[in-house]
């Protein structure tokens, strides 16, 4: 069904970034207009995939050109549930850093950037068109570049150079891919692309054209072996702007895969064999550099990378089983994942360091905080009933039943290491007994903030761990949602017909 | 044509591959910005080229009667570029600040980020 309405939170977010660039000083108003868009951004969510979970897709051509011609937006159940929860946890950055950021930060525009970082997003979840997806990508590293620059400090910009320089390849992967499946089919749309790949015959070059979306989501998710930009730039910049990091940028490439490899490139044997051993490394090697290090943010970037293998667990084998576990783990991880970095962000202010071994005594110094900080700890980990849990069930049913034995052998393991991590993490920071650490002359700490500005350290936590908590408590919806999008990915043809159903005779 | 474009393409990609393997911080820009040209050339290689025959309906008839040349491939590596010069001036930028901070060029010593703790 055709409803223009559905490019709403992009524009939503457009307003956002420009009605702030009016308040560029200002950074009180800055403050309450960024919540406010993002509380809207939120109630838009939670209406559109109401809609579109009663009415089925919904899709808009963009100057009515009809597709294949046009640019086509497309709000299936994916889409709009990645747009909600990604919304979720822009408002909770927001208000998170609303208390944390620096006011230079913000006099330079943290705000506005980090809308159009947002807004970009929402167009890679929306859009049905593949070269657009790129151009939405771009708007994303751009803002990104931005964000992690801003402040401008040694080892931001360290961290930026290896950062930057490794999105540039991916991009240009990403457009090579583009061209090649321009010369190959003739169209951009990705659902007029999945009739007319399945036509082709020359498998050896579809595969290549494969391979070249692998390397180019590869580089923007993190998997194996191209994830070392991930660890050497993601604690550098404001904890803030690793949470939004951490959270949702690694979780784009995720989405583009499912998409292309739902709609484009699906079930290859090839590609199936290349991703489960990708799969399988992504995550040992993500466990063991998370074991390996005892800085707080770093050990937090090294779970990203693993957790990033699990959902490649779905990537790979493609089934509906595994793809239920992916879907629900991509829910779960953006949830958990931004609330892990606001933690260490918390830790930070509290005690002025990240590093665990120096670390200590913080559940006899703030009790309460320590339980809120224990929900995205122990989610992660997935004890029962917390939200990581019930994902993996799925992973190791799937992958046990499609007889992947590697597969089954490293998400077991993998979470056995995480375990192990988290553990190490609680029983350092929270119950060793902590020495006073020395603090800096200047620096201002959590106790001695005003009330609003610990509440707004506090508010998105809670949020956040509100959530996952209904993510874990309450499963049985997530997993009914999980289910019925992972049937829409295993068989698209809904999907193009619905778009491809205005098409000129 | 192809043949020629296939060349250029090719020493492009090479040229910008090799860059981008150098020490120098300010050679592997150069060498993603080459890289992303050989990538521009090869959209405009796989659109097909068709020599003399612009997409222009001619007076009098509606739909095209014989082959034409696409330009599609050129709106898109148009905005390619477009993008393409955005992010490279922000890159140019970067290292400039980042040799005024760290005072030097070699990508061999930026690993302090990458040390353990």
């Amino acid at each position: 069904m055709s409803n223009p309405y559905i490019v709403l939170p992009i524009i939503l977010q457009l307003v956002a970034a420009v009605v702030l660039m009016f308040f560029w000083t200002k950074t009180k108003a800055q403050k309450t207009i960024s919540i406010l868009f993002s509380t809207a951004a939120v109630a838009v969510g939670v209406y559109m995939l109401h809609s579109v979970w009663h009415h089925g897709i919904q899709i808009t051509h963009s100057g009515n050109w009809k597709a294949p011609f046009g640019i086509t937006f497309v709000a299936d159940l994916l889409a709009m549930t990645l747009i909600l929860i990604s919304s979720i946890a822009a408002l909770g950055v927001s208000i998170f850093s609303a208390g944390s950021m620096r006011e230079e930060r913000l006099k330079f525009g943290y705000y506005p950037v980090f809308h159009f970082l947002v807004m970009g997003l929402q167009g890679a979840f929306l859009t049905g068109d593949i070269f657009n997806l790129y151009v939405w990508f771009e708007v994303i590293i751009i803002s990104s570049f931005v964000l992690m620059t801003l402040g401008g400090k040694k080892a931001q910009l360290e961290g930026t150079i290896k950062y930057v320089s490794l999105n540039l390849l991916a991009s240009s992967f990403f457009l090579t891919g583009i061209g090649f499946l321009y010369g190959l089919t003739g169209t951009l749309n990705m659902a007029d692309l999945a009739v007319k790949m399945k036509l082709i015959e020359n498998s050896g070059l579809v595969n290549v054209t494969g391979s070249l979306f692998l390397v180019a989501f590869g580089i923007k998710s993190a998997i194996f072996p191209m994830y070392f930009w991930l660890p050497a730039s993601y604690h550098t910049p404001p904890p803030a702007v690793t949470a939004i990091f951490g959270g949702l940028l690694t979780k784009v490439g995720i989405y583009a895969m499912l998409r292309t490899f739902s709609l484009i490139f699906g079930g290859d044997e090839f590609m199936t064999f290349i991703t489960s051993i990708i799969a399988a490394l992504t995550i040992l090697a993500g466990a063991f550099g998370a074991m390996s290090r005892k800085h707080m943010s770093k050990i937090f970037g090294f779970l990203i990378i693993s957790h990033i293998g699990f959902m490649m667990v779905g990537i790979s084998i493609f089934s509906e089983a595994v793809l239920v576990g992916t879907v629900f783990y991509l829910i779960h991880d953006i949830i958990v994942k931004t609330n892990l970095f606001m933690v260490s962000g918390l830790v930070m202010k509290i005690n002025g360091s990240q590093d665990i071994k120096a670390l200590g005594g913080l559940y006899q110094s703030h009790p309460l905080l320590s339980l809120l900080m224990a929900v995205p700890l122990f989610s992660l980990v997935g004890i029962p009933p917390l939200s990581g849990f019930w994902a993996k069930i799925f992973f190791i049913q799937g992958a046990l039943s499609a007889q992947n034995y590697l597969l089954v052998g490293s998400v077991v393991i993998g979470s056995f290491l995480t375990l192990w991590v988290i553990a190490r993490v609680w029983s350092e920071v929270f119950w060793k007994k902590g020495e006073n650490l020395p603090k800096q002359a200047n620096g201002v700490y959590f106790d001695a903030l005003s009330n609003l500005q610990q509440w707004a350290y506090i508010v998105p936590m809670l949020l956040l761990s509100i959530i996952s908590l209904y993510i874990g408590l309450g499963a049985g919806r997530i997993i009914t949602l999980s289910q019925k999008i992972a049937s829409e990915l295993v068989d698209p043809s809904l999907y193009i017909q619905l778009v491809l159903q205005n098409q000129l005779p | 044509m192809e043949l020629l474009l296939i060349f250029i393409i090719g020493l492009l990609h090479a040229s910008g591959i090799y860059m981008l393997l150098r020490r120098s911080m300010f050679k592997m820009i150069i060498g993603l910005i080459l890289l992303g040209n050989g990538v521009n050339m090869l959209i405009f290689l796989l659109g097909k080229l068709t020599k003399g025959h612009p997409p222009v309906i001619e007076d009098g008839a509606k739909i095209f009667t014989e082959i034409y040349a696409d330009p599609l491939p050129q709106a898109l590596i148009l905005t390619a570029i477009v993008i393409g010069f955005g992010l490279q001036s922000f890159a140019i930028i970067l290292i400039k600040r980042v040799y005024q901070v760290l005072k030097t060029d070699d990508l061999d010593e930026l690993n302090s980020t990458d040390e353990e703790i």
